[in-house]
């Protein structure tokens, strides 16, 4: 039966606490960092964003890792939110992969209701709150940690959020990369990153970025050119959110292999 | 010691019917009809802001006349209870006819409590699938929480029944959007017509959405007065 009177809010982490609170993960219940619990789940490792002229790039491979083995090799870092905004998540793919759904439900749901899109600014901190309800997953060392990247309109460029564990929401103007091999990713990006990039210059940079994570990091892979998997570049601009298609990401690959053969 | 007064059920539903269709009569028509991509929703609303067609879910729409205050809270509770089934299941798991009757079942009970006002607002639950195995499906929900099943068109509203005689003969399938539209505006200029002075329909004047089978996962568009005019400067 439908109640109406559940009609005034916009926020549907709240319509799921009131209605079905067995959809969201109860981590009360884990007390205390157990070094002991069973390493049987998935952890997503490098994703990165860039800022260019046009808009802002947002990245990550595809493997996610079960203890010090390959767990998933095509997994989806990088999620659409809305027309103008997307995320990517790294650390316990599980609880990652839910909250990155359970944002870009709560976008929609909000644009819906209200007849009107959430701003940039509103979805980031909303996304605060996201990360802070698993604050007793990441007790446990079980991480979510997300990078949230979007086109402003109202300024016309490109903008970057990274958030801590405990929800801490931190606004980059440049780039930024987390997960196990987002200091290798960062490392790069720092030497290739200039203001004002072109968009095939800054997609160079983070493909090459990718690229450097997964040959220092065990956990992140590169292009993987037997089984045609290829790591996910999303380019954010005022035209919206396009996913580069596999054979532009190939591409791309191909050309940084000859310039890293010819050095 | 009063006498209890005895009320006949017969007495009582004609009360609510004659309550609510004083509303409706009072009420803008709003006009769906399938064309070749999908349906379209077109109603007589000068107003920007507050809508009598709005998207439910990724291939749903509900228009409604009547009360907006009525049909506001039955939409934000159409989009919540879709939201909540497809975040519990799979979003193809929501449809059109598991929505037609979470509303008929809330409106029935409302209409059925005797010292309810009922609903004063008629509802058409709009929904488009790719698979031609399912196709356009356009459902009617009255004040009472009855419902029925309409083929290529639908219309609520105070003149509702003499703008579907128009449709009846003007009506083809597998119209443009232009010609569509068109249709629909002339539709609203007859009814007014035969009344009064010769009836103008402009951009300004309606409000226009379409379920789009050729978009992307969420199938509702609303279009501008602006797309409304280049939309109309395309038909014949």
């Amino acid at each position: 039966m439908l109640k109406l009177h559940e009609y005034g809010t916009n926020d549907f982490l709240q319509v799921l606490k009131n209605r079905h609170p067995d959809h969201l993960g109860d981590w009360t219940q884990l007390n205390g960092i157990n070094d002991n619990l069973p390493h049987n789940y998935l952890e997503g490792t490098t994703v990165l964003a860039l800022v260019y002229d046009n808009g802002v790039i947002i990245a990550g491979d595809r493997q996610a890792t079960e203890g010090y083995q390959v767990g998933e090799r095509r997994i989806q870092k990088v999620y659409k939110i809305d027309q103008h905004s997307a995320i990517a998540v790294a650390g316990v793919a599980g609880p990652c992969i839910e909250t990155a759904k359970l944002f870009q439900v709560q976008v929609e749901y909000y644009e819906k209701i209200e007849g009107m899109s959430l701003s940039l600014d509103g979805q980031a901190n909303y996304l605060s709150t996201l990360v802070r309800s698993n604050i007793g997953l990441a007790m446990q060392g079980l991480i979510v940690l997300p990078i949230f990247a979007g086109y402003d309109k109202k300024i016309g460029k490109g903008r970057i959020f990274k958030y801590d564990a405990l929800g801490g929401r931190y606004e980059e103007d440049t780039y930024y990369a987390i997960g196990s091999g987002g200091k290798d990713a960062r490392a790069t990006l720092k030497k290739l990153y200039r203001p004002q990039m072109s968009e095939i210059t800054a997609l160079n940079a983070v493909a090459e970025a990718l690229w450097d994570a997964a040959d220092e990091d065990i956990a992140t892979a590169g292009p993987d050119l037997i089984r045609n998997i290829f790591p996910t570049l999303t380019t954010i601009t005022d035209e919206g959110v396009a996913a580069l298609p596999d054979n532009t990401v190939a591409e791309l690959f191909r050309e940084l292999i000859s310039r890293l053969e010819q050095t | 010691m009063s006498t209890p007064y005895y009320v006949s059920p017969e007495q009582i539903w004609e009360d609510k019917r004659d309550f609510v269709r004083r509303g409706i009569e009072q009420a803008k028509e709003v006009v769906v009809l399938a064309y070749k991509n999908g349906l379209l929703m077109v109603a007589e609303n000068p107003r920007r802001t507050t809508y009598k067609i709005s998207e439910i879910y990724d291939k749903i729409a509900l228009a409604s006349t009547g009360r907006i205050a009525e049909y506001e809270a039955l939409r934000v509770a159409g989009i919540r209870e879709s939201e909540i089934k497809g975040y519990t299941y799979f979003r193809e798991d929501v449809t059109g006819k598991w929505l037609t009757n979470l509303y008929s079942q809330y409106i029935g009970s409302i209409s059925q409590t005797w010292d309810a006002k009922p609903l004063e607002i008629e509802l058409l639950v709009c929904e488009i699938d790719a698979d031609p195995s399912v196709g356009n499906q356009i459902y009617y929900i009255d004040f009472d929480g009855t419902y029925r099943e309409e083929e290529n068109f639908a219309v609520i509203g105070g003149r509702a029944e003499a703008i579907v005689e128009i449709l009846r003969e003007d009506y083809s399938s597998d119209l443009e959007l232009s010609a569509a539209l068109q249709l629909a505006s002339q539709t609203f200029e007859k009814v007014e017509s035969e009344e009064s002075e010769p009836y103008q329909i402009t951009p300004q004047t309606i409000e226009v959405a379409c379920l789009d089978v050729t978009a992307g996962r969420r199938k509702f568009r609303r279009f501008s007065i602006e797309e409304i005019t280049e939309i109309l400067s395309h038909a014949s």
